[in-house]
């Protein structure tokens, strides 16, 4: 069982009330689901559209073609009529299209008619559509109205009614007229009947950062981050969190500094061009020794770009941007579950080392949803690293940036004893105080970069190796492109592994970038070397990560394949170009 | 009881004369009357000459990037308003590079204290024109003179309805030093602008300049009446008024965001157990 469910419309129609009701009843139901969304940077109007695969076994990206479209405006018909699949079919209401379609792969549904007769509103069309949808699969209703109830749960029992009667309509419907569905969800029933978590990048993250004791968040809102703030700050009251909304991302970033060094755990969020603006205030980071944790997640540039669409094309600029030289970390999460832990790391390594930790995603995982058992809160780690109450008044002595072995001097809260705390832009003493001379500035310069970073680098994990153990074929990637590149050697693997005779392939997926990850725990060159052909597989036009890999060891990609149209690899895309690659070479 | 002693700093790298001397020494003395220790409050500042004040005294500070103290505060403020802030810097560094900071500080009104060392030009990066400089001065970036509006901090203040906006002069220090106590007494977020010769590089606004022009504000101007607040703020030219332009009783931010009521956030034990919970949400 794989069936991918295509919601279009205009912006304001409902589509992902329609996508996300689905979604969450199928992840309910006990199904594998990967979800994405494709829109126009625009509230009303314009063509969008939800999609929404659902398996018996895990899925990680999105597919080419399609098993039903639910047609809310014309264009979901004439743009993607030919990606259905054989069998495929289209619902659509022809009173609200204002046109009828004859052929045998169409099935008229007049959901505003459905929804008047059976909910006394055609507020309810939407609930009319999903109840089809679910009906055309054969899947019961049960679980949809128990998400219809708690959903509508501050809206009175009437309301509740009207959608589930909507909802019954739908189906009733669809059973009835569907002639030609031939879905078979029974492969459903062999799965345990456990609901999966169902959840998007953006939320991983911020999840992440609650998990991780985060206490304050500033931001300016740009998509695709805005998503972290609106969730953190729906958990304000719950967790005593201060969510401030910057005036811009200047100050967005030197709030949460001044916020961090104050005492408490600090994050901003935001996407390429705002990055830009906070460039200077990374660069203080690193120079006062600040911890702070910045979610970037990229979108299509130079400038505005596409502000709704994806690409991977700001590694090379978080890497090296900045004044000056000082540390900084930089995690990739290619899944929503790595998006959690990695925020963790992301605030364990901050606080620990006092250097800025980027992580680094894009509009693709923030955006899909993904299904998953469970996410282990006990797997999280928290330490508070600061110095303050009777720790920090029993000391004789405090200087905010005391040489010591390690490089790292504790920080300690202001205000909280007779110790002052004392940081400077401008190079400074151990103090913190300004200073001119030659032999401090190198001290200093030699305990903030050179002490701190062997230290981090160990830290660091090597990228997760998915596959054939002896591949012959290796899909290299770091980031979003993880889901796609798993599934790819997962549909690749019975074609092209020949047994013992080679042709077996595999993925290195890098999530934790910079420090460059070393290879005495995993001699991941060793996998690419011995490799015959080595793709480095990127969401962008330049294959920034082929050159990182590069520039740390020596290693060069002879092939690539890289997307820069705005829009994430499907399966079957990669696939494609993974063939063209391989037959290039291997005639 | 605090003295000199105990805010005594670096020596100053100022010039002979600046006004930044008499700023300091008010700064000191308004703390040791107030009976302040210097790690009871924090210092934040930017870049430019005033923003060097913190060093050449001794407290909790952070000397940030050039325009960017006025956030970073409100970052310290949020998340310990048990510490009293206090921001030095200048006109360069306040109401030019962090101009959009200062406007949304005033409307955001966390308790800060903001002073503002306004010598009407660019002392660190050597004696271009300033958002305060006067029209028509001349310098060797504006060989024909500032054509751009002398900037107005006071009746910014007043039109943005700023909590507290007050206008000193670093030759009466005296003065001051009342000022400087008034900001930190008030409630709220508290502009302080400081007219101040700057020696080296301002040949217009010297000292005799602004003695014969700043008066002392009477018991007369009501500084909670926003109109005559705003025809105070006007006044410039033959006679500069210096004191309390203006001042209103809007809530601070700190006390109206609900969880930091009771507590400052940084206090505030983080209590990892209720993830589980929340973590039910995405099923």
């Amino acid at each position: 069982m794989d069936y991918s469910i295509k919601i279009g419309g205009e912006a304001g129609q409902g589509i992902q009330t329609i996508g996300g009701t689905l979604a969450k009843v199928f992840a309910r139901t006990g199904c594998h689901v990967f979800t994405h969304q494709d829109y126009e940077s625009r509230i009303r109007g314009g063509h969008n559209f939800y999609q929404v695969r659902l398996a018996d076994r895990p899925v990680t990206s999105s597919r080419d073609g399609i098993d039903i479209i639910v047609a809310l405006d014309k264009e979901s018909i004439s743009l993607h009529e030919r990606e259905l699949n054989e069998n495929g079919l289209i619902i659509y209401d022809s009173e609200a299209l204002r046109q009828k379609h004859e052929g045998p792969h169409f099935l008229d549904v007049p959901f505003l008619t459905l929804a008047v007769e059976n909910s006394g509103s055609k507020i309810m069309a939407n609930t009319v559509a999903v109840g089809a949808v679910l009906g055309m699969l054969g899947m019961d209703l049960e679980v949809l109205f128990g998400s219809l109830r708690e959903t509508f749960s501050k809206k009175g029992d009437e309301v509740i009614t009207g959608n589930i009667n909507a909802a019954r309509a739908g189906r009733d419907f669809a059973v009835k007229y569907c002639q030609k569905c031939s879905f078979d969800v029974g492969a459903i029933h062999e799965l345990p009947l456990q609901a999966k978590m169902l959840i998007t990048g953006v939320d991983a993250i911020a999840l992440g950062a609650i998990a991780s004791g985060v206490k304050f968040y500033s931001a300016y809102p740009m998509t695709p981050s805005t998503g972290i703030m609106n969730y953190i700050a729906g958990k304000e009251e719950e967790y005593g969190i201060i969510v401030e909304q910057a005036e811009d991302e200047i100050a967005a970033i030197n709030m949460a500094l001044g916020a961090s060094f104050a005492g408490v755990r600090s994050m901003t969020g935001t996407s390429g061009g705002g990055f830009a603006l906070m460039v200077e205030g990374l660069s203080l980071a690193g120079m006062t020794e600040t911890p702070i944790v910045i979610a970037l997640g990229q979108r299509p540039g130079p400038a505005t770009g596409f502000p709704t669409r994806t690409e991977q094309g700001d590694l090379q600029f978080a890497l090296y941007t900045a004044h000056g030289e000082f540390p900084r970390v930089i995690l990739a999460p290619g899944t929503p579950e790595q998006a959690f832990y990695l925020t963790n790391k992301a605030f364990e390594l901050t606080e620990k080392y006092q250097v800025p930790v980027i992580i680094i995603f894009d509009q693709h995982l923030a955006d899909t949803e993904w299904t998953f058992e469970k996410f282990d809160p006990d797997k999280i780690r928290y330490a508070d690293m600061r110095l303050r109450g009777d720790a920090l008044s029993g000391m004789t002595e405090y200087k905010r940036h005391a040489f010591t072995e390690s490089g790292v001097t504790p920080l300690a809260v202001p205000g909280d004893s007779r110790h002052l705390v004392v940081t400077d832009s401008d190079e400074h003493d151990e103090e913190g105080h300004i200073v001119e001379d030659a032999e401090t500035r190198i001290k200093m310069l030699d305990k903030r970069l050179f002490k701190k970073m062997p230290l981090i680098r160990q830290e660091i994990e090597p990228p997760m190796f998915y596959g054939h153990e002896a591949p012959e074929i290796v899909l290299a990637g770091w980031g979003s492109t993880y889901g796609v590149m798993k599934e790819a050697v997962d549909a690749l693997s019975p074609t092209l592994d020949k047994g013992g005779q080679g042709g077996g392939i595999a993925m290195l997926h890098f999530s934790e970038i910079y420090p460059f990850p070393p290879t005495d725990k995993f001699n991941y060159l060793d996998i690419l070397n011995n490799a015959k052909f080595a793709i480095c597989i990127e969401n962008n036009a330049t294959g920034q990560f082929a050159r990182l890999v590069r520039a740390e060891t020596g290693y060069e990609f002879k092939y690539k394949i890289n997307k820069y149209d705005g829009r994430s690899f499907t399966l079957d895309e990669l696939e494609k170009e993974i063939a063209a690659r391989l037959n290039k070479t291997n005639p | 009881m605090p003295t000199l002693q105990d805010y005594k700093g670096q020596n100053p790298a100022w010039c002979p004369g600046c006004g930044n001397y008499s700023i300091l020494k008010s700064f000191k003395d308004a703390m040791i009357e107030m009976d302040i220790e210097p790690h009871r409050i924090a210092l934040v500042s930017g870049i430019g000459q005033a923003a060097k004040l913190p060093h050449y005294t001794k407290c909790n500070t952070f000397n940030g990037l050039h325009g960017r103290a006025l956030p970073v505060a409100a970052g310290m403020r949020l998340a310990n308003h048990g510490l009293p802030l206090m921001v030095f810097t200048g006109d360069g560094d306040c109401y030019g590079e962090g101009g959009n900071h200062l406007l949304h500080n005033m409307r955001r009104n966390l308790n800060i204290k903001l002073f503002v060392h306004d010598n009407q030009i660019y002392g660190l990066t050597k004696g271009q024109a300033s958002p305060t400089s006067m029209e028509g001065m001349t310098t060797r970036n504006q060989p024909f003179g500032v054509f751009s509006e002398q900037f107005n901090p006071m009746a910014a203040a007043v039109a943005l309805d700023c909590s507290f906006a007050a206008r000193a002069f670093s030759g009466d220090m005296a003065h001051l030093k009342e000022m400087i106590k008034a900001a930190y007494n008030h409630r709220g977020f508290s502009l302080v602008d400081i007219l101040q010769p700057c020696v080296s590089f301002n040949k217009i606004n010297t000292y005799e300049w602004y003695k014969e022009r700043v008066y002392h504000i009477g018991p007369e101007h009501n500084p909670e009446d926003r109109s005559q607040a705003f025809t105070k703020a006007l006044e410039w030219g033959d006679r500069i008024p210096i004191g309390i332009i203006y001042k209103n009783s809007r809530p601070a931010l700190e006390d109206r965001i609900p969880i930091i009521k009771d507590m400052p956030l940084v206090r505030q034990l983080f209590d990892p157990s209720k993830i589980k919970d929340t973590l039910q949400e995405f099923y």
